[in-house]
């Protein structure tokens, strides 16, 4: 690799890939979330804690550009390198990125997924969607990505509700990657399930984020489950980010009183 | 003034020319104005109680009262035919309210109204055909919300449309889809073609005949202009393809029409027969002219 290779690849990691500036939606004093500003990197996990009501999944349905903010930007700066002001981008565009560069991981699988219509014409929707109409492209790509996320290929015509619940978690995670997206957000995606299911789903992303280089927006009310996949944290309370920073420095060490006491809080086996 | 002219027509006395008053006629109007205009767009229009349940074509038939002049001479079918229940009644009911003239050969007709089917004798310049239309909205089946559709209708989001024919082709081995087939309308709107079979697709694609839709209960009418291109979705390594008959009408013996499929005896013997009666007869005829 020549230097100046080098120096492209450093400049194409060294840009954030998501940027969001003084962001802020409330519902009601201190019911929402204010002032949130971060930047997300490329192959970068963000975890957003926090109790219930703190505002995570507001942000959430902001930064996914599911709900306008009262204030505040949301930029992303797509593959061509053009930065996107989202909630000043059409409808047309902002849809067409969730469905090509973004993806989003509900935390119900129900609301993720068509129940009405098999496994495969779930993961090949997307991929119809941008224009490919060729069936057995759509096929080959339905069949490749029940086997990444570890279901029977042979179950591609079985409809979405004949699965158990972690199945139908794996093929929504599948859903949102067969368009090859370089962010994803998830909003609990590992609740509801039970213990042994969710190590798997965790073992499962992780290795589909680092192996994809994907940036990940992932809120969590679980330490557990921030602490396997994020990189950093921020934590959240009464619609106010009370901390960030890298995850095991927030986790081992935390400073804000109410960190203390989440972290504390966590049940030590 | 014209309508005035138009009531001495009327053979039964008390209603307005065409049943309906000439106000919701203008605005019936002025919805298929628009609808011709952006070809596929389904336009809302206040539609109005009809003397016939939904369902049984208040759609076709507020939108036939609307163009219908005294000097048009009208023909309705229903499964293609001129003598089933719902054909007759509806002919009748023009009949005697704007006292129209009334056919059942195609090549006389200058406003064709039809559920299910398109004649198989080629439409003309000066004919219109009116559809029956049960459930306009194309993407009804995989998005019950009705803001979300017209919002994917606006930002051209039919990604959907395929789903549907992936299932078919997963479930049956082929686009089993055989009626009400979607079609893309001048390469922008999708738009359902109302429940004909995909045997009349094609009819559509650059039709000389102006085409209009109506559907009563979900008040909306769209059209397909004279020479418009229509479409049908498909794959491209499944491309779209129309029903086809080992057997010949029973009848006139032709080959290349719909045929439906009668049981004759309690032996299950089957037997078909064109589906339009009219282009059935009018082959009979040729053929008994041919044979004096």
């Amino acid at each position: 690799m020549s230097a100046a290779e080098k120096l492209h690849l450093h400049s194409e990691t060294a840009q954030p890939l998501f940027s969001v500036r003084d962001l802020t939606h409330l519902y009601g004093p201190e019911k929402g979330c204010q002032g949130v500003s971060f930047d997300l990197y490329p192959g970068e996990v963000l975890g957003i804690v926090g109790e219930s009501g703190s505002g995570k999944s507001t942000l959430l349905s902001l930064l996914s550009g599911r709900c306008p903010p009262d204030r505040g930007s949301v930029s992303y700066r797509d593959s061509e390198g053009n930065w996107l002001d989202l909630y000043s981008a059409s409808e047309a565009q902002r849809r067409t990125l969730l469905r090509t560069e973004w993806g989003f991981v509900e935390q119900n699988p129900r609301d993720g997924l068509r129940m009405g219509v098999s496994a495969g014409a779930n993961i090949g929707e997307r991929l119809m969607a941008q224009g490919v109409r060729h069936y057995g492209e759509l096929r080959a790509a339905g069949i490749d990505w029940l086997q990444q996320v570890e279901i029977d290929p042979l179950r591609i015509d079985d409809l979405p509700r004949t699965f158990s619940g972690g199945m139908q978690q794996r093929l929504q995670i599948a859903r949102n990657l067969v368009s090859s997206p370089r962010l994803i957000f998830m909003d609990e995606p590992t609740g509801g399930l039970d213990v042994s299911v969710q190590a798997r789903l965790l073992d499962l992303l992780r290795g589909l984020v680092r192996e994809l280089d994907l940036a990940v927006v992932i809120v969590t009310h679980d330490l557990a489950v921030a602490r396997l996949l994020a990189d950093r944290l921020m934590v959240m309370r009464r619609s106010h980010v009370v901390e960030a920073g890298l995850t095991d420095q927030i986790l081992d060490d935390p400073q804000h009183p109410y960190s203390q006491l989440l972290v504390s809080s966590v049940l030590q086996p | 003034m014209n309508a005035q002219a138009q009531t001495q027509y009327a053979t039964e006395v008390g209603y307005n020319f065409a049943y309906l008053d000439e106000q919701t006629k203008r605005m019936i109007r002025r919805g298929l104005l628009k609808a011709v205009a952006i070809p596929g767009y389904q336009v809302p229009f206040g539609g109005r109680e009809m003397p016939l349940p939904y369902g049984w074509g208040t759609g076709g038939m507020q939108l036939t009262a609307a163009i219908l002049g005294a000097e048009d001479v009208l023909k309705v079918i229903d499964q293609g035919a001129d003598d089933t229940t719902n054909a007759v009644s509806i002919r009748r009911f023009f009949a005697r309210t704007a006292g129209v003239k009334t056919t059942t050969r195609t090549p006389e007709a200058t406003v064709i109204q039809t559920r299910h089917r398109i004649p198989e004798t080629p439409l003309n310049g000066d004919q219109i055909m009116v559809y029956q239309v049960p459930i306009p909205e194309p993407l009804r089946f995989i998005e019950p919300s009705e803001t979300e559709t017209r919002t994917m209708h606006a930002l051209e989001d039919y990604g959907v449309m395929h789903v549907k024919l992936y299932e078919d082709i997963a479930t049956f081995g082929h686009i089993a889809t055989s009626y009400a087939y979607p079609v893309t309308v001048d390469a922008r709107y999708v738009m359902d073609p109302s429940p004909i079979p995909k045997f009349d697709n094609p009819k559509l694609h650059m039709s000389p005949a102006l085409m209009l839709f109506g559907a009563g209960r979900e008040k909306r009418l769209y059209a397909v202009p004279p020479f418009t291109r229509v479409v049908s979705l498909d794959f491209e390594d499944h491309p779209f393809e129309i029903q086809r008959w080992d057997e010949c009408c029973a009848f006139c013996g032709s080959q290349d029409s719909y045929l439906d499929e009668l049981i004759v005896d309690d032996a299950g013997t089957k037997r078909f027969v064109c589906s339009d009666t009219d282009y059935c007869m009018q082959r009979r005829d040729l053929e008994e002219e041919g044979a004096q």
